[in-house]
């Protein structure tokens, strides 16, 4: 094999390399760990495919499905909590099938890395009656992709491709291939297959269900599904990482490799366990193999020995099945090092106004979302993309007006764009009072810094024209829209005491850019001056990483973190802080 | 040959993935088969990350699991505690004399452990280095992270040679001799 075309890859990059050379032609997305760099590295295509962020998860998804209708190759991917808000379409589009393949990535967070909860996909999937492919490594990933679109166009059907954290970021050799030349399927009226109204869909369901038939038939016979028949003493079925761990603990073991893992080929399944005396069953999340494995009557071992929860791991193994006693030293005991917000960060300044006026906030789901814990601890409720407003909404219909007096919701621009907005027409059509803080750093902040509607340019590096979020919330009849820079600290303070005393909506929007975006050099930093300081504290109350208090109880800036945002010096009533240009 | 294992440990934003690129492009280089695991996402702001590398002949699992570190870098002294028990009987433990609090310590919530390099030192084969005040030398803080793995690359199977090589096709041109300066600086410490 010509080295050039065996590089290292993140199986992100393997799955956007996966749907270029299955010649797929749109693909719609909106960011999540772990599989924002999927959009990231498909873009790198553009020439010749369309490729965009979405404002949400149920956009893609109809993005997709009507490229796919229109004859061509699709894609959508989504972290797994992005396939609620797509649920709505993929439920149905699992009816309608396709024309152009069409294949939904939807990323899992085993161990929760970054995530609000550990729903496993595989349930949805089954519950829409979707195929669902998974691969083990960053070749699978590109190779199954391919299988998957071959898949979606012979059953007519879209097709999930389930990977995981680990998988999504983990780096393995990939040997590349050429894009597929597909061509576009013309187009048909079919409003039988199309219109999912009643009489339709009724039709529908029955293809559906003979579908399902036929898929746990053939994919008997599919060579994604992999037996690797040694000793037969021990046996597992498995899929996805957790495969890598057994060929690390148990290399001589009989496998069964599931590549598809809903429907489940269940002659394979049977023929397998009949040769094997103990057969363990070795998936990550929910039993969802082991469930219908043994409704089968087939015996098995699975969560009992191997949590439902978190990561597996090939040291699960040595201690679960071989009972290795492994020797492993204890890990020490040492403080824990929680994600912070950065220096200079513009939430920072926002929760320390909050923090001061100890002003309750219903959060959301962004790098905001570290306002819940100390030393700012200010945020209260963090539930999903969306749910700040609305939930302080309930707060005030469940206890009136005058009980979130001392409340706010607080969310950003690109989860604003997301589903926020939904929740801001709904407090100002049901005559809700609230005040809401759109935190607008310009960007997608906690994923990496994506675009997204508000921010005017486009996943392709197109100048579009903005959404305006203060015209977007005049709009939908929010009569007090502010903008206030965010380390206008005073002034921030001043305009959430008025408009939380007001009995009406208020949007406040602090428009402050990321700190991490568009990096331009520091031009000066905060420093103390030691004669000056009073040691009261007053500039670590922020928490900012940079201040540290040193063992005579002066503080001390640190100037290779410091970017000289200012919002300790404004906390400084001795004016100890100045500062000092670089 | 046996997989080898190596973990690069620090605080989100010390540029763990810059080393572990330059880690799987001289493996691969060499024509083992690799693989590397990261952390994106929440963990990546100022909290504590890990990176895995693995290369032999053919790699299974992407991660390394505790006990089975060859190599353990560590770019800052509490990360080098948390992560040592991950390493082998005689794996060796590379850690940087940075101290960065944890914000538990800021707030006065935890206290940062006293003397760490020298308990490790009773328990595991550890070279300390303070890699910032050499990068200070250099005139750039930024390249301690290379001045590190200078100091690691005497415990891997690869001549200086070829890591030159590595740097010049993984960091950006202007960046190339800094980091090459960065990397002998390590190297003959």
């Amino acid at each position: 094999m010509d080295d050039k075309n065996r590089v290292m890859m993140l199986g992100n990059e393997a799955i956007a390399r996966g749907a270029y050379e299955a010649g797929v032609k749109v693909s719609a997305a909106y960011p999540g760990t772990p599989s924002t760099e999927i959009s990231e590295n498909i873009v790198k295509y553009k020439d010749e495919l369309y490729c965009e962020w979405s404002p949400n998860e149920k956009v893609a998804t109809e993005v997709a499905i009507g490229a796919s209708m229109a004859g061509v190759r699709s894609l959508v991917s989504m972290k797994h909590v992005g396939v609620n808000v797509a649920a709505d379409p993929l439920y149905t589009v699992s009816y309608t099938g396709i024309s152009g393949g069409m294949v939904l990535v939807a990323a899992d967070d085993p161990g929760m890395y970054s995530s609000q909860n550990e729903q496993d996909t595989r349930m949805v999937a089954r519950a829409a009656q979707v195929p669902v492919i998974e691969p083990s490594d960053s070749q699978e990933a590109k190779d199954f992709i391919k299988f998957a679109y071959d898949l979606s166009e012979k059953y007519d059907t879209p097709v999930i491709l389930r990977t995981t954290t680990r998988l999504s970021h983990s780096q393995g050799l990939v040997t590349l291939g050429d894009r597929l030349n597909i061509e576009d399927k013309p187009y048909e009226r079919n409003i039988a297959k199309y219109v999912m109204m009643p009489g339709n869909a009724k039709l529908r369901h029955l293809v559906v269900e003979e579908r399902e038939k036929r898929l746990i038939e053939d994919s008997c016979d599919f060579p994604i599904n992999r037996v690797e028949m040694n000793d037969t003493s021990i046996g597992f079925i498995t899929s996805g990482i957790p495969y890598t761990y057994v060929k690390e603990v148990l290399p001589n073991a009989s496998v069964l490799k599931l590549g598809l893992v809903n429907p489940l080929p269940r002659k394979l399944i049977e023929d397998f366990a009949s040769k094997v005396d103990t057969l363990y069953i070795f998936e990550e999340l929910d039993p969802l193999i082991e469930t219908q494995v043994r409704s089968w009557g087939i015996k098995a071992i699975g969560k009992e020995i191997f949590t439902i929860q978190g990561e597996y791991s090939a040291n699960m193994l040595r201690k679960a099945v071989l009972h290795e006693d492994i020797k492993i030293k204890e890990a020490a005991a040492v403080p824990g090092r929680p994600p912070i917000l950065c220096p200079g960060c513009p939430h920072r300044s926002a929760f320390t106004v909050l923090n001061k006026l100890k002003i309750h906030a219903a959060g959301d789901i962004g790098c905001y979302t570290l306002g819940a814990v100390p030393p700012l601890g200010v945020v209260d409720t963090t539930i999903c993309m969306g749910s700040s407003i609305s939930t302080l909404h309930g707060m005030e219909k469940a206890k009136g007006k005058d009980y979130i007096k001392n409340w706010v919701a607080v969310i950003g621009d690109s989860t604003f764009m997301h589903t926020g907005v939904n929740s801001l027409i709904n407090m100002v059509y049901n005559q809700g009072t609230g005040t809401v803080m759109i935190l607008d750093n310009s960007t997608t902040g906690m994923t990496g810094h994506q675009d997204h509607a508000a921010t005017g340019k486009t996943l392709q590096g197109e100048e579009v024209p903005a959404v305006s979020i203060p015209k977007l919330c005049e709009a939908i009849g929010v009569r007090n829209v502010y903008e206030i820079n965010v380390f206008d600290t005073e002034g921030l303070e001043k305009l959430i005491k008025q408009e939380l005393a007001r009995d009406e909506v208020s949007v406040i929007i602090t428009k402050t850019p990321c700190v991490l975006l568009n990096r331009t050099p520091v031009t000066h930093t905060c420093q103390v001056d030691a004669d000056a300081c009073k040691k009261c504290g007053m500039c670590m109350k922020p928490g900012c990483p940079a201040v540290t208090k040193l063992d005579s109880g002066v503080t001390r800036i640190d100037t290779t973190m410091c970017n000289g945002c200012g919002l300790c010096k404004s906390q400084c009533k001795f004016g100890a802080i100045k500062d000092v240009p670089c | 040959m046996k997989t080898r294992n190596i973990m690069i440990v620090g605080v989100g934003g010390q540029g763990t993935l810059l080393t572990s690129r330059i880690l799987g492009g001289i493996m691969l280089g060499a024509g083992f088969d690799v693989k590397m695991s990261e952390v994106h996402g929440m963990a990546q702001r100022g909290g504590s990350v890990v990176t895995y590398v693995r290369y032999g002949e053919s790699v299974a699992e992407p991660i390394v699991e505790e006990g089975q570190a060859d190599v353990l870098i560590a770019f800052e002294q509490l990360e080098a505690k948390r992560y040592a028990h991950f390493l082998k009987k005689d794996g060796v433990l590379i850690v940087n004399t940075q101290r960065i609090d944890p914000m538990p310590v800021v707030i006065g919530q935890a206290e940062y452990p006293e003397g760490i390099v020298e308990s490790l030192k009773k328990e595991y084969r550890v070279i300390d280095v303070d890699a910032m005040s050499e990068a200070l030398k250099l005139g750039n803080p930024r390249v301690f992270n290379v001045i590190v793995l200078g100091v690691a690359a005497k415990h891997m199977d690869f001549d200086k040679e070829q890591w030159f090589d590595v740097i010049e096709k993984t960091v950006k041109p202007k960046f190339v001799d800094l980091n090459k300066r960065a990397f002998e600086t390590g190297y003959n410490l």
